[in-house]
Protein backbone atom coordinates (compact mmCIF):
# COMPACT_ATOMS: atom_id res chain seq x y z
CA UNK A 1 0.00 0.00 0.00
CA UNK A 2 2.79 2.71 1.05
CA UNK A 3 4.95 1.63 -2.24
CA UNK A 4 1.72 1.73 -4.20
CA UNK A 5 0.85 5.07 -3.46
CA UNK A 6 4.47 6.28 -3.52
CA UNK A 7 4.96 5.18 -6.81
CA UNK A 8 1.53 7.22 -7.61
CA UNK A 9 3.09 10.40 -6.51
CA UNK A 10 6.16 9.49 -8.56
CA UNK A 11 4.78 9.49 -11.73
CA UNK A 12 2.73 12.29 -10.92
CA UNK A 13 3.49 15.96 -12.50
CA UNK A 14 5.83 18.20 -10.52
CA UNK A 15 4.31 19.67 -7.53
CA UNK A 16 4.09 23.63 -7.49
CA UNK A 17 5.95 25.42 -4.96
CA UNK A 18 4.08 26.05 -1.67
CA UNK A 19 3.68 28.88 -2.00
CA UNK A 20 1.67 28.51 -5.21
CA UNK A 21 -0.80 25.67 -3.84
CA UNK A 22 -4.22 26.96 -4.43
CA UNK A 23 -5.37 28.79 -1.44
CA UNK A 24 -9.04 30.10 -0.12
CA UNK A 25 -8.27 33.89 0.52
CA UNK A 26 -9.77 34.27 4.48
CA UNK A 27 -8.30 37.80 5.81
CA UNK A 28 -4.61 38.77 7.09
CA UNK A 29 -4.36 36.22 9.78
CA UNK A 30 -4.84 33.45 7.66
CA UNK A 31 -2.78 35.02 5.32
CA UNK A 32 -0.37 35.25 7.55
CA UNK A 33 -0.34 31.62 8.80
CA UNK A 34 -0.31 30.59 5.74
CA UNK A 35 2.79 32.16 4.60
CA UNK A 36 4.93 31.69 8.16
CA UNK A 37 5.77 28.09 8.57
CA UNK A 38 6.81 28.11 12.36
CA UNK A 39 3.98 30.41 13.36
CA UNK A 40 2.00 27.24 11.97
CA UNK A 41 3.98 24.79 13.21
CA UNK A 42 4.24 26.10 17.24
CA UNK A 43 0.25 26.73 16.93
CA UNK A 44 -0.25 23.04 16.20
CA UNK A 45 1.93 22.45 18.97
CA UNK A 46 0.52 24.69 21.63
CA UNK A 47 -1.96 22.49 23.45
CA UNK A 48 1.12 20.15 23.86
CA UNK A 49 3.28 22.88 25.03
CA UNK A 50 0.56 24.04 27.36
CA UNK A 51 0.37 20.87 29.28
CA UNK A 52 3.94 20.33 29.76
CA UNK A 53 4.60 23.69 30.66
CA UNK A 54 1.88 23.52 33.12
CA UNK A 55 2.94 19.76 34.16
CA UNK A 56 6.59 20.32 34.48
CA UNK A 57 7.87 24.09 33.73
CA UNK A 58 5.54 25.50 36.43
CA UNK A 59 5.15 23.01 38.90
CA UNK A 60 9.64 22.57 38.76
CA UNK A 61 9.82 26.53 39.68
CA UNK A 62 7.38 26.40 42.09
CA UNK A 63 9.56 23.38 43.31
CA UNK A 64 12.57 25.69 43.30
CA UNK A 65 11.21 28.68 45.60
CA UNK A 66 9.39 26.37 47.73
CA UNK A 67 13.33 24.56 48.07
CA UNK A 68 14.77 27.97 49.63
CA UNK A 69 11.42 28.53 52.42
CA UNK A 70 11.33 26.99 55.53
CA UNK A 71 8.70 25.21 57.56
CA UNK A 72 7.21 27.24 60.11
CA UNK A 73 4.67 25.35 61.79
CA UNK A 74 1.83 24.33 59.58
CA UNK A 75 2.65 27.21 57.89
CA UNK A 76 5.44 28.09 55.58
CA UNK A 77 7.80 30.85 56.23
CA UNK A 78 8.45 32.91 52.30
CA UNK A 79 11.48 34.39 53.66
CA UNK A 80 14.49 33.05 50.91
CA UNK A 81 16.78 31.52 52.71
CA UNK A 82 19.42 28.77 52.18
CA UNK A 83 18.46 26.81 55.66
CA UNK A 84 17.49 23.65 53.85
CA UNK A 85 21.09 23.14 51.61
CA UNK A 86 22.89 24.28 55.11
CA UNK A 87 21.08 21.54 56.61
CA UNK A 88 21.23 18.97 54.02
CA UNK A 89 25.34 19.77 53.43
CA UNK A 90 26.16 19.29 56.93
CA UNK A 91 23.92 16.71 58.67
CA UNK A 92 25.34 13.48 57.78
CA UNK A 93 22.61 11.67 57.50
CA UNK A 94 21.41 13.81 53.99
CA UNK A 95 25.06 12.98 52.44
CA UNK A 96 24.83 9.09 53.64
CA UNK A 97 21.40 8.61 51.95
CA UNK A 98 22.08 10.65 48.85
CA UNK A 99 25.64 8.21 48.29
CA UNK A 100 23.81 5.46 49.10
CA UNK A 101 21.24 6.11 46.53
CA UNK A 102 23.76 7.11 44.55
CA UNK A 103 26.11 4.45 44.78
CA UNK A 104 22.90 1.48 44.40
CA UNK A 105 21.93 2.95 41.30
CA UNK A 106 25.24 3.00 40.18
CA UNK A 107 25.66 -1.24 40.51
CA UNK A 108 22.44 -1.55 39.32
CA UNK A 109 23.24 0.54 36.29
CA UNK A 110 26.24 -1.76 36.03
CA UNK A 111 24.87 -5.46 36.52
CA UNK A 112 22.36 -4.37 34.21
CA UNK A 113 24.14 -3.21 31.21
CA UNK A 114 26.65 -6.33 31.14
CA UNK A 115 23.84 -8.69 31.95
CA UNK A 116 22.15 -7.32 29.21
CA UNK A 117 24.79 -6.97 26.45
CA UNK A 118 25.35 -10.47 25.77
CA UNK A 119 21.71 -10.64 25.17
CA UNK A 120 21.49 -7.71 22.87
CA UNK A 121 24.59 -9.25 20.87
CA UNK A 122 22.90 -12.56 20.70
CA UNK A 123 19.42 -10.81 18.83
CA UNK A 124 21.42 -8.20 16.64
CA UNK A 125 23.86 -10.85 15.46
CA UNK A 126 22.79 -14.35 15.67
CA UNK A 127 19.03 -14.38 15.46
CA UNK A 128 18.36 -14.17 11.90
CA UNK A 129 14.55 -15.03 11.54
CA UNK A 130 11.91 -12.95 13.88
CA UNK A 131 13.90 -10.30 15.05
CA UNK A 132 11.14 -8.76 15.93
CA UNK A 133 9.53 -11.58 18.33
CA UNK A 134 13.01 -11.55 20.14
CA UNK A 135 12.51 -7.64 21.07
CA UNK A 136 9.14 -7.67 21.64
CA UNK A 137 9.62 -11.01 24.04
CA UNK A 138 12.62 -9.20 26.01
CA UNK A 139 10.65 -6.22 26.50
CA UNK A 140 7.07 -6.96 26.80
CA UNK A 141 7.37 -7.21 30.72
CA UNK A 142 9.01 -3.67 30.97
CA UNK A 143 5.07 -2.61 30.10
CA UNK A 144 3.82 -4.23 32.81
CA UNK A 145 2.87 -2.88 35.81
CA UNK A 146 5.94 -1.63 37.37
CA UNK A 147 4.69 -2.40 41.34
CA UNK A 148 3.53 -5.63 40.52
CA UNK A 149 6.77 -6.93 39.40
CA UNK A 150 8.71 -5.14 42.24
CA UNK A 151 6.10 -7.05 44.18
CA UNK A 152 6.80 -10.30 42.89
CA UNK A 153 10.44 -9.60 44.06
CA UNK A 154 8.95 -9.50 47.37
CA UNK A 155 7.44 -12.66 47.30
CA UNK A 156 10.43 -14.72 45.83
CA UNK A 157 13.15 -12.70 48.67
CA UNK A 158 10.51 -12.49 51.62
CA UNK A 159 11.50 -14.43 54.66
CA UNK A 160 8.81 -17.20 54.07
CA UNK A 161 9.10 -16.70 50.35
CA UNK A 162 9.63 -18.59 47.52
CA UNK A 163 13.25 -18.96 47.55
CA UNK A 164 13.61 -19.68 51.64
CA UNK A 165 10.73 -22.12 51.73
CA UNK A 166 12.21 -23.69 48.95
CA UNK A 167 15.30 -24.21 50.28
CA UNK A 168 14.11 -25.30 53.53
CA UNK A 169 11.64 -28.00 51.98
CA UNK A 170 14.46 -29.13 50.09
CA UNK A 171 16.52 -29.68 53.40
CA UNK A 172 19.10 -27.58 52.27
CA UNK A 173 19.11 -24.80 55.37
CA UNK A 174 17.32 -24.99 58.50
CA UNK A 175 16.85 -21.19 59.29
CA UNK A 176 15.01 -18.69 56.42
CA UNK A 177 18.26 -16.81 55.21
CA UNK A 178 17.43 -12.96 56.21
CA UNK A 179 19.78 -11.42 54.44
CA UNK A 180 17.70 -11.90 51.00
CA UNK A 181 15.03 -9.71 51.93
CA UNK A 182 15.84 -5.95 52.88
CA UNK A 183 19.10 -5.36 52.22
CA UNK A 184 20.56 -3.37 49.55
CA UNK A 185 21.29 -6.65 47.41
CA UNK A 186 17.50 -7.28 47.08
CA UNK A 187 17.11 -3.40 45.79
CA UNK A 188 20.23 -3.81 43.43
CA UNK A 189 18.73 -7.60 42.13
CA UNK A 190 15.06 -5.94 41.49
CA UNK A 191 16.31 -2.39 40.01
CA UNK A 192 18.53 -4.85 37.22
CA UNK A 193 15.83 -7.22 36.57
CA UNK A 194 13.19 -4.31 36.06
CA UNK A 195 15.43 -1.82 34.09
CA UNK A 196 16.36 -4.82 31.74
CA UNK A 197 14.50 -3.38 28.98
CA UNK A 198 15.70 0.10 29.28
CA UNK A 199 19.02 -1.58 28.84
CA UNK A 200 18.44 -4.07 25.96
CA UNK A 201 16.68 -1.29 23.12
CA UNK A 202 19.81 1.13 23.07
CA UNK A 203 22.65 -1.80 22.80
CA UNK A 204 20.71 -3.57 20.14
CA UNK A 205 20.25 -0.75 18.37
CA UNK A 206 24.00 0.31 18.73
CA UNK A 207 24.92 -3.03 17.40
CA UNK A 208 22.33 -3.85 14.75
CA UNK A 209 23.95 -0.65 13.25
CA UNK A 210 27.53 -2.16 13.19
CA UNK A 211 28.74 -2.66 9.56
CA UNK A 212 29.69 -6.65 9.17
CA UNK A 213 31.99 -5.85 6.48
CA UNK A 214 34.31 -4.25 9.22
CA UNK A 215 34.09 -7.49 11.35
CA UNK A 216 35.04 -9.56 8.59
CA UNK A 217 37.66 -7.00 7.80
CA UNK A 218 39.01 -7.75 10.87
CA UNK A 219 39.18 -11.57 10.97
CA UNK A 220 40.73 -11.19 7.41
CA UNK A 221 43.40 -9.12 9.36
CA UNK A 222 43.88 -11.88 11.41
CA UNK A 223 41.63 -11.19 14.43
CA UNK A 224 40.55 -13.82 16.71
CA UNK A 225 37.06 -13.72 18.31
CA UNK A 226 38.27 -12.21 21.21
CA UNK A 227 40.61 -9.92 19.74
CA UNK A 228 37.78 -8.73 17.29
CA UNK A 229 34.98 -8.54 19.54
CA UNK A 230 37.19 -6.09 22.10
CA UNK A 231 38.71 -4.03 18.68
CA UNK A 232 35.51 -3.67 16.89
CA UNK A 233 32.11 -4.21 18.56
CA UNK A 234 32.70 -3.29 21.58
CA UNK A 235 34.02 0.61 20.89
CA UNK A 236 31.74 0.43 17.87
CA UNK A 237 28.59 -0.28 20.71
CA UNK A 238 29.83 2.04 23.15
CA UNK A 239 27.14 4.80 22.23
CA UNK A 240 24.58 1.73 23.10
CA UNK A 241 26.22 1.03 26.03
CA UNK A 242 26.36 4.61 27.27
CA UNK A 243 22.83 5.34 26.25
CA UNK A 244 21.65 2.44 28.31
CA UNK A 245 23.85 3.56 31.35
CA UNK A 246 22.02 6.99 31.49
CA UNK A 247 18.53 5.71 30.40
CA UNK A 248 18.74 2.97 34.06
CA UNK A 249 20.86 5.02 36.44
CA UNK A 250 18.77 8.34 36.12
CA UNK A 251 15.73 6.85 36.64
CA UNK A 252 16.58 4.49 39.50
CA UNK A 253 18.56 6.79 41.75
CA UNK A 254 15.07 8.26 42.71
CA UNK A 255 12.70 5.42 43.02
CA UNK A 256 10.55 4.89 45.41
CA UNK A 257 8.45 1.30 45.41
CA UNK A 258 11.52 -0.63 44.91
CA UNK A 259 13.46 0.28 48.36
CA UNK A 260 10.07 0.62 49.89
CA UNK A 261 8.84 -2.55 49.52
CA UNK A 262 13.01 -4.52 49.36
CA UNK A 263 15.05 -2.27 51.08
CA UNK A 264 13.92 -2.18 55.10
CA UNK A 265 16.05 0.29 56.37
CA UNK A 266 19.57 -0.52 54.99
CA UNK A 267 18.35 -0.13 51.41
CA UNK A 268 16.44 2.90 52.18
CA UNK A 269 16.85 5.43 49.06
CA UNK A 270 16.67 9.46 48.89
CA UNK A 271 13.05 8.85 46.94
CA UNK A 272 11.86 6.89 50.12
CA UNK A 273 13.45 10.26 52.13
CA UNK A 274 11.41 13.00 49.76
CA UNK A 275 8.39 11.06 50.03
CA UNK A 276 8.29 11.09 54.15
CA UNK A 277 9.38 14.85 54.05
CA UNK A 278 6.42 15.37 51.98
CA UNK A 279 4.38 12.67 54.00
CA UNK A 280 4.77 12.07 57.47
CA UNK A 281 7.07 14.56 58.70
CA UNK A 282 5.17 17.16 56.71
CA UNK A 283 8.42 19.34 55.99
CA UNK A 284 7.82 20.10 52.57
CA UNK A 285 10.48 23.06 51.81
CA UNK A 286 13.09 20.01 52.85
CA UNK A 287 11.14 17.73 50.54
CA UNK A 288 12.07 20.08 47.77
CA UNK A 289 15.50 20.55 48.79
CA UNK A 290 16.00 16.94 48.76
CA UNK A 291 14.48 16.57 45.25
CA UNK A 292 16.91 19.72 43.57
CA UNK A 293 19.62 18.69 45.25
CA UNK A 294 18.69 15.08 43.96
CA UNK A 295 18.17 16.88 40.30
CA UNK A 296 21.90 18.56 40.63
CA UNK A 297 24.06 15.24 41.46
CA UNK A 298 21.97 13.48 38.95
CA UNK A 299 23.34 16.39 35.76
CA UNK A 300 26.69 16.45 37.63
CA UNK A 301 27.58 12.29 37.24
CA UNK A 302 25.57 12.78 33.76
CA UNK A 303 27.96 15.52 32.78
CA UNK A 304 31.07 13.84 34.09
CA UNK A 305 30.67 10.59 32.94
CA UNK A 306 29.58 12.23 29.01
CA UNK A 307 32.69 13.89 29.58
CA UNK A 308 34.74 11.53 30.77
CA UNK A 309 33.19 8.75 27.71
CA UNK A 310 34.14 11.94 25.16
CA UNK A 311 37.30 11.93 25.74
CA UNK A 312 38.26 7.87 25.93
CA UNK A 313 36.38 7.85 22.48
CA UNK A 314 39.00 10.47 21.49
CA UNK A 315 41.38 9.08 22.56
CA UNK A 316 40.66 5.59 20.62
CA UNK A 317 40.29 8.07 17.37
CA UNK B 1 29.54 -14.18 1.94
CA UNK B 2 31.70 -16.97 3.78
CA UNK B 3 33.13 -14.61 5.71
CA UNK B 4 30.13 -13.73 6.88
CA UNK B 5 28.30 -17.29 7.85
CA UNK B 6 31.42 -17.72 9.20
CA UNK B 7 30.81 -14.78 11.58
CA UNK B 8 26.85 -15.91 11.88
CA UNK B 9 27.98 -19.59 13.31
CA UNK B 10 25.80 -20.62 15.87
CA UNK B 11 27.29 -19.72 19.51
CA UNK B 12 26.15 -22.51 21.82
CA UNK B 13 27.05 -20.72 25.21
CA UNK B 14 25.58 -17.46 23.79
CA UNK B 15 21.72 -19.45 23.07
CA UNK B 16 21.81 -20.82 26.41
CA UNK B 17 22.84 -17.65 27.78
CA UNK B 18 19.54 -16.16 25.60
CA UNK B 19 17.25 -18.57 27.21
CA UNK B 20 18.54 -18.23 30.73
CA UNK B 21 17.38 -14.85 30.55
CA UNK B 22 14.44 -14.97 28.99
CA UNK B 23 13.25 -17.37 31.64
CA UNK B 24 14.72 -15.08 34.71
CA UNK B 25 12.51 -12.41 33.24
CA UNK B 26 9.52 -13.95 33.20
CA UNK B 27 9.61 -16.45 36.14
CA UNK B 28 8.88 -13.60 38.58
CA UNK B 29 6.08 -12.60 36.72
CA UNK B 30 4.76 -15.93 36.05
CA UNK B 31 4.84 -16.84 39.88
CA UNK B 32 1.96 -14.46 41.02
CA UNK B 33 -0.64 -16.57 39.12
CA UNK B 34 0.91 -19.87 40.51
CA UNK B 35 0.42 -18.73 44.07
CA UNK B 36 -2.71 -16.97 43.28
CA UNK B 37 -4.28 -20.41 43.00
CA UNK B 38 -3.05 -21.88 45.53
CA UNK B 39 -4.60 -23.05 48.34
CA UNK B 40 -3.00 -21.00 51.07
CA UNK B 41 -3.21 -17.99 52.95
CA UNK B 42 1.16 -18.26 53.23
CA UNK B 43 2.86 -17.37 50.02
CA UNK B 44 5.31 -20.01 50.18
CA UNK B 45 6.14 -23.79 49.06
CA UNK B 46 5.32 -26.22 49.08
CA UNK B 47 2.31 -25.62 47.40
CA UNK B 48 -0.90 -26.56 48.74
CA UNK B 49 -3.07 -27.41 45.84
CA UNK B 50 -5.72 -25.48 43.92
CA UNK B 51 -8.28 -23.27 44.59
CA UNK B 52 -10.22 -20.70 43.25
CA UNK B 53 -11.36 -18.80 46.46
CA UNK B 54 -9.24 -15.95 46.22
CA UNK B 55 -11.26 -14.84 43.06
CA UNK B 56 -14.26 -15.22 44.82
CA UNK B 57 -13.30 -12.93 47.27
CA UNK B 58 -11.94 -10.41 44.86
CA UNK B 59 -15.12 -10.37 43.21
CA UNK B 60 -17.06 -9.77 46.34
CA UNK B 61 -14.72 -6.80 47.59
CA UNK B 62 -16.40 -3.29 46.37
CA UNK B 63 -13.08 -1.48 47.00
CA UNK B 64 -11.65 -3.26 44.72
CA UNK B 65 -13.74 -2.43 41.90
CA UNK B 66 -13.90 1.18 42.69
CA UNK B 67 -10.16 1.07 42.06
CA UNK B 68 -10.46 -0.47 39.18
CA UNK B 69 -13.17 1.55 37.36
CA UNK B 70 -11.22 4.93 38.34
CA UNK B 71 -8.46 3.22 37.00
CA UNK B 72 -10.07 2.62 33.72
CA UNK B 73 -11.88 6.34 33.68
CA UNK B 74 -8.32 7.94 34.45
CA UNK B 75 -7.19 5.41 31.77
CA UNK B 76 -9.33 6.27 28.85
CA UNK B 77 -9.02 10.26 29.50
CA UNK B 78 -5.09 9.57 29.83
CA UNK B 79 -4.62 7.30 26.35
CA UNK B 80 -7.46 9.77 24.53
CA UNK B 81 -5.87 13.47 25.14
CA UNK B 82 -2.30 12.18 25.23
CA UNK B 83 -2.36 10.54 21.82
CA UNK B 84 -4.58 13.72 19.83
CA UNK B 85 -1.60 16.01 21.54
CA UNK B 86 0.85 13.58 20.42
CA UNK B 87 -0.48 13.61 16.74
CA UNK B 88 -0.77 17.22 16.85
CA UNK B 89 2.90 17.34 18.55
CA UNK B 90 4.32 14.85 15.75
CA UNK B 91 2.63 16.75 12.92
CA UNK B 92 3.88 19.80 13.96
CA UNK B 93 7.79 18.77 14.20
CA UNK B 94 7.37 16.70 11.10
CA UNK B 95 5.85 18.92 8.75
CA UNK B 96 7.19 22.67 9.65
CA UNK B 97 10.52 24.03 9.35
CA UNK B 98 10.39 24.86 13.35
CA UNK B 99 13.47 26.52 14.95
CA UNK B 100 14.39 24.48 18.56
CA UNK B 101 13.12 21.28 16.63
CA UNK B 102 15.95 18.91 18.84
CA UNK B 103 15.05 21.18 22.41
CA UNK B 104 11.54 20.63 21.94
CA UNK B 105 11.75 17.44 20.85
CA UNK B 106 14.00 16.48 24.20
CA UNK B 107 11.92 18.77 26.26
CA UNK B 108 8.88 16.66 25.80
CA UNK B 109 10.75 13.25 26.42
CA UNK B 110 12.15 14.68 29.26
CA UNK B 111 9.58 12.90 31.69
CA UNK B 112 11.25 9.32 30.26
CA UNK B 113 14.35 9.43 32.21
CA UNK B 114 14.14 12.09 35.24
CA UNK B 115 12.74 10.04 38.32
CA UNK B 116 9.13 10.35 38.58
CA UNK B 117 8.85 11.12 42.19
CA UNK B 118 10.12 14.74 41.36
CA UNK B 119 7.38 15.16 39.18
CA UNK B 120 5.11 14.26 41.13
CA UNK B 121 6.19 16.29 44.24
CA UNK B 122 6.29 19.03 42.03
CA UNK B 123 2.98 18.39 40.43
CA UNK B 124 1.85 18.38 44.13
CA UNK B 125 3.27 21.68 45.05
CA UNK B 126 1.79 23.43 42.41
CA UNK B 127 -1.74 22.11 43.03
CA UNK B 128 -1.91 22.38 46.97
CA UNK B 129 -0.39 26.13 46.30
CA UNK B 130 -3.26 27.03 43.72
CA UNK B 131 -5.41 25.52 45.85
CA UNK B 132 -6.95 22.28 44.07
CA UNK B 133 -8.35 19.91 45.97
CA UNK B 134 -6.55 16.23 44.91
CA UNK B 135 -9.00 14.33 42.80
CA UNK B 136 -8.88 11.32 39.59
CA UNK B 137 -8.45 15.32 37.41
CA UNK B 138 -5.21 15.64 39.56
CA UNK B 139 -3.99 12.34 38.67
CA UNK B 140 -5.12 12.30 35.35
CA UNK B 141 -3.26 15.15 34.65
CA UNK B 142 0.49 13.58 36.49
CA UNK B 143 -0.51 11.05 33.84
CA UNK B 144 -0.40 12.88 30.81
CA UNK B 145 2.72 14.16 31.66
CA UNK B 146 4.62 10.34 32.31
CA UNK B 147 2.36 9.16 28.92
CA UNK B 148 3.07 11.87 26.41
CA UNK B 149 6.61 11.14 25.42
CA UNK B 150 5.46 7.26 25.09
CA UNK B 151 2.52 8.85 23.03
CA UNK B 152 5.32 11.23 20.62
CA UNK B 153 8.03 8.50 20.86
CA UNK B 154 5.12 5.99 19.52
CA UNK B 155 3.55 8.37 16.80
CA UNK B 156 6.64 10.47 15.59
CA UNK B 157 8.29 7.03 13.74
CA UNK B 158 4.53 7.44 11.97
CA UNK B 159 5.30 10.69 10.58
CA UNK B 160 8.60 10.31 9.55
CA UNK B 161 7.72 7.49 7.71
CA UNK B 162 6.04 8.45 5.23
CA UNK B 163 6.35 10.55 1.72
CA UNK B 164 5.17 14.12 2.14
CA UNK B 165 4.51 14.28 -1.17
CA UNK B 166 1.16 12.58 -0.61
CA UNK B 167 0.04 15.09 1.31
CA UNK B 168 0.91 17.76 -1.17
CA UNK B 169 -0.75 15.19 -4.01
CA UNK B 170 -3.68 15.87 -1.99
CA UNK B 171 -3.76 19.19 -2.18
CA UNK B 172 -2.77 19.45 -5.39
CA UNK B 173 -6.38 17.21 -6.14
CA UNK B 174 -8.25 20.10 -4.75
CA UNK B 175 -8.41 18.86 -0.79
CA UNK B 176 -8.31 21.22 1.79
CA UNK B 177 -5.74 20.98 4.66
CA UNK B 178 -8.60 19.65 6.94
CA UNK B 179 -10.35 16.47 4.68
CA UNK B 180 -6.34 15.88 4.12
CA UNK B 181 -5.89 15.04 7.35
CA UNK B 182 -8.25 12.95 8.02
CA UNK B 183 -8.36 10.89 4.18
CA UNK B 184 -4.37 10.71 3.79
CA UNK B 185 -2.73 11.43 6.78
CA UNK B 186 -4.51 9.65 9.32
CA UNK B 187 -5.14 6.24 7.73
CA UNK B 188 -1.31 6.23 7.03
CA UNK B 189 -0.64 6.93 11.03
CA UNK B 190 -3.54 5.00 12.17
CA UNK B 191 -1.42 2.18 13.45
CA UNK B 192 1.15 4.21 15.24
CA UNK B 193 -2.83 5.87 16.78
CA UNK B 194 -4.08 2.40 17.54
CA UNK B 195 -0.58 1.32 19.33
CA UNK B 196 -0.35 4.83 21.10
CA UNK B 197 -3.98 4.71 22.46
CA UNK B 198 -3.12 1.13 23.87
CA UNK B 199 0.14 1.75 25.16
CA UNK B 200 -0.75 5.24 26.99
CA UNK B 201 -3.72 3.27 28.48
CA UNK B 202 -1.67 0.92 30.23
CA UNK B 203 0.96 2.98 31.36
CA UNK B 204 -1.93 5.11 32.92
CA UNK B 205 -3.46 1.86 34.50
CA UNK B 206 -0.28 0.54 35.75
CA UNK B 207 1.26 4.14 36.66
CA UNK B 208 1.92 4.33 40.55
CA UNK B 209 4.08 6.89 41.67
CA UNK B 210 2.42 10.03 40.34
CA UNK B 211 -0.68 8.85 41.60
CA UNK B 212 0.83 8.08 44.84
CA UNK B 213 1.07 11.61 45.50
CA UNK B 214 -1.77 12.71 43.24
CA UNK B 215 -4.50 10.65 44.39
CA UNK B 216 -7.00 12.23 46.78
CA UNK B 217 -10.01 9.88 48.34
CA UNK B 218 -10.81 8.07 45.32
CA UNK B 219 -7.78 5.39 45.05
CA UNK B 220 -6.71 4.18 41.29
CA UNK B 221 -6.18 0.53 41.14
CA UNK B 222 -2.20 0.44 41.91
CA UNK B 223 -2.40 2.33 44.92
CA UNK B 224 -5.53 0.25 46.11
CA UNK B 225 -3.14 -2.88 45.63
CA UNK B 226 -0.12 -0.41 47.61
CA UNK B 227 -2.15 -0.19 50.55
CA UNK B 228 -3.45 -3.65 50.82
CA UNK B 229 0.37 -4.84 50.98
CA UNK B 230 0.38 -3.96 54.53
CA UNK B 231 -1.92 -6.74 55.89
CA UNK B 232 -0.18 -10.07 55.23
CA UNK B 233 -3.77 -11.85 55.15
CA UNK B 234 -4.64 -9.93 52.11
CA UNK B 235 -1.51 -11.57 50.23
CA UNK B 236 -3.39 -13.87 48.27
CA UNK B 237 -6.15 -11.69 46.88
CA UNK B 238 -3.84 -9.50 45.70
CA UNK B 239 -2.03 -12.02 44.37
CA UNK B 240 -5.21 -12.92 42.55
CA UNK B 241 -5.72 -9.29 41.47
CA UNK B 242 -2.46 -8.82 40.62
CA UNK B 243 -2.96 -12.17 38.26
CA UNK B 244 -5.84 -10.48 36.63
CA UNK B 245 -3.85 -7.20 35.81
CA UNK B 246 -1.15 -9.22 34.15
CA UNK B 247 -3.58 -11.82 32.26
CA UNK B 248 -5.28 -8.70 30.60
CA UNK B 249 -2.34 -6.34 30.33
CA UNK B 250 -0.01 -8.56 28.71
CA UNK B 251 -1.81 -9.02 25.20
CA UNK B 252 -2.92 -5.21 25.17
CA UNK B 253 1.19 -4.49 25.35
CA UNK B 254 1.85 -7.25 22.89
CA UNK B 255 -0.51 -6.16 20.33
CA UNK B 256 0.10 -2.29 20.82
CA UNK B 257 3.84 -3.27 19.95
CA UNK B 258 3.49 -5.55 17.35
CA UNK B 259 1.11 -2.99 15.27
CA UNK B 260 3.37 0.10 16.07
CA UNK B 261 6.23 -1.61 15.05
CA UNK B 262 4.76 -3.63 12.07
CA UNK B 263 3.99 -0.81 9.75
CA UNK B 264 7.04 1.13 10.63
CA UNK B 265 9.34 -1.46 9.85
CA UNK B 266 7.40 -1.93 6.73
CA UNK B 267 7.69 2.03 5.73
CA UNK B 268 11.64 1.74 6.36
CA UNK B 269 12.09 -0.93 4.37
CA UNK B 270 9.93 0.66 1.52
CA UNK B 271 12.15 3.94 1.38
CA UNK B 272 14.98 1.99 2.07
CA UNK B 273 14.22 -0.64 -1.63
CA UNK B 274 13.04 2.87 -3.59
Amino acid sequence: MPEALDRMTRFSPTHPPPGEMPRIKTGRIATLLHRNETLRGYLLMSPTLAIMTIGIIIPFIILLVLSFWTRQGFEFDTTLTLTNYRRVASEPIFGALLARSLWISGVATITTVALCYPMAYFVAFHVRRNKMMWLILITLPFWTSYLLRVFAWKVILGYEGVINSALISLGWIEAPLEFLLYSREAVIITLAHAWAAFAILPLYVSLEKIDKSLLEAATDLGDGPVARFFRVTLPLSMPGVIAACFLIFIPTTGDYITPALLGGPDGMMIGNFIQVQFGPVNNWPMGATLSIVLMLWICAIALVFLFVTRKAQERIA
Amino acid sequence: MKATSHLQRPNRSLQVYAAVFLVVLYLPVLLIPLFAFNDSIYVRFPLRGFTTQWFVELWNRQPAWNAFWNSIRVGLTVAVISTVLGIVAAKAITRYRMPGRTALVTFIMMPLVIPGIIFGVALLVLLSRMGVPLSLYTVTLGHLIVCLPFAVATLLPRFEGFDRSMEEASADLGENGWWTFWRVTFPMVFPGVVASLLLTFTISFDEFIMAFFLTGTDPTLPIYIWSQLRFPQQFPSILALASLVLFFSIPLIFIAIWVGRLGVSQSSEGTAES
